[in-house]
């Protein structure tokens, strides 16, 4: 088992070759989490996430550059979409982060969404224990560029960012549920746009209107212009200023109790599905219980309460 | 538990000087678009940047794509320091202007391929269909 050793040191392409097992999803990808699950937990995790061409590359690159001047050792995994046609992907965040490409100390990951929905893919969570486990201080995650339902990302991060940008659309956008329920920062980039000024106050409207958040947080509003380089440093105070208050509240170890229960129920439903499917693809089940769904001669509630009943009995058997 | 599938990975780079990228994007879309998973690191890549980016992201091919001359420095160049990395099974190709009198040295280097201008991308698709398996790797 000498590449976990080597990941648990550190190596990069030791940490690149497990991360593409998970990815995947070959089994030795398990074996390689189960390893390394002891030395997870101890990076901070930023979550980046907003509308297409809102610049959450570019921001990212620019936060990198700010944690390496601290020294920290800093993850990326930037997630693109698949294609639901091909099931190919184009993945080029890398194409904003060039100045960190060479860095050892930071390690940048492509995903593609692979069908997963909700602005994540199925392997980030994973992928992210794999650059945990390898010593990084601060991982970021940047997720496709989302609309107004893909939440996943608060479940993964410990501070969500949500970026925008001028000129979306009017301030009923901004009040629609979804996106911008989770920010715990907003970030308004091309902030030396004219009209960035309006989307700020648009904002800040908008949260004045919101009721005041169950963890008495209120998130602040920056206004940035990532490819210049401003406003850089009041975001990572702000940053800060969240990282802090977790702590202090201690919502830091609640939220993250909630993130070991939220995994592992997906794990449980993943392992109960496919236990019930290969069971049932086993001897053409499957095909006869599809047919009579569709023919109307079973609906498929039934199918699925009796479904339950057999399973329960198959795990006692285990 | 989630089911496996092996994916290929092509990271499509574009080394040096040279800013014409037209040629390296049709193909990254057209891998995308045959069910490749396509890494585009956009233009002036060093060959340091091209070796970290194959690493980290564990690709399974490399296509360069290269205009301005230095074939024969770069790809011989790039092909050693995979191998000083470990990368060795990482298959490199190119296309670009490339004379056709310079391909057996390149092959002789360790190019996989060479397409020169005009090659029909499903040429391309079927080449790397037949020639880039996902790398294995154990633990």
């Amino acid at each position: 088992m000498g590449l976990i050793d080597e990941v648990i040191k550190g190596n990069p392409r030791a940490a690149a070759r497990v991360m593409r097992l998970i990815e995947d999803g070959v089994p030795e990808a398990r074996e390689a989490l189960k390893r390394l699950y002891p030395y997870t937990g101890k990076a901070y995790i930023i979550g980046i996430t907003g509308p297409p061409g809102a610049g959450k590359s570019s921001l990212v690159d620019r936060l990198v550059e700010e944690f390496r001047k601290q020294g920290k050792k800093v993850g990326v995994v930037a997630i693109d979409p698949t294609s639901p046609f091909s099931g190919g992907a184009i993945l080029g965040d890398r194409i904003r982060m060039q100045r960190h490409s060479t860095d050892p100390e930071v390690f940048i990951k492509s995903l593609a969404t692979r069908g997963h929905l909700g602005g994540l893919s199925k392997a980030a969570d994973d992928v992210i224990q794999v650059m945990d486990a390898m010593g990084k201080d601060i991982i970021m995650v940047e997720t496709v560029g989302v609309g107004q339902a893909e939440v996943d990302i608060v479940k993964t991060a410990d501070t969500t960012m949500v970026v925008t940008v001028p000129g979306l659309g009017d301030d009923i956008q901004a009040i629609k549920a979804g996106i911008l329920e989770i920010a715990d920062l907003f970030v308004v980039n091309k902030g030396d746009k004219p009209e960035a000024d309006k989307t700020v106050r648009e904002l800040e409207v908008m949260l004045d209107m919101s009721p005041p958040r169950e963890d008495g947080w209120k998130p602040p509003i920056l206004k940035v212009s990532a490819i210049k380089g401003e406003g850089i440093g009041e975001l990572m105070e702000a940053l800060q200023g969240h990282r802090k208050f977790l702590e202090t509240s201690g919502r830091f170890e609640s939220y993250r109790k909630d993130r070991v229960a939220h995994s592992f129920e997906n794990l449980l439903k993943d392992k109960l599905f496919y236990m019930v499917m290969s069971k049932l693809k086993e001897n053409g089940t499957y095909e006869k219980l599809l047919e009579d769904m569709f023919t109307k001669r079973k609906d498929p509630y039934s199918v699925i309460d009796k479904l339950r009943c057999q399973c329960i009995l198959d795990l006692e058997n285990n | 538990m989630g089911g496996t599938e092996r994916k290929v990975k092509i990271l499509v780079a574009k080394p040096g000087l040279d800013g014409h990228d037209r040629g390296a994007k049709v193909v990254a879309r057209a891998l995308r678009d045959a069910g490749f998973e396509v890494i585009y690191t956009g233009l002036h890549q060093s060959l340091d940047q091209i070796v970290h980016a194959a690493m980290e992201e564990d690709v399974d091919a490399i296509g360069i794509s290269i205009l301005s001359g230095a074939h024969m420095y770069v790809f011989p160049t790039l092909i050693n320091m995979l191998r000083e990395e470990g990368l060795d099974d990482i298959v490199v190709f190119g296309g670009g202007i490339i004379p056709t009198d310079d391909i057996p040295e390149l092959e002789k280097a360790g190019v996989k391929k060479i397409f020169l201008p005009g090659t029909p991308l499903e040429e391309i698709i079927e080449w790397v269909k037949e020639n880039v398996k996902p790398r294995t790797v154990s633990l």
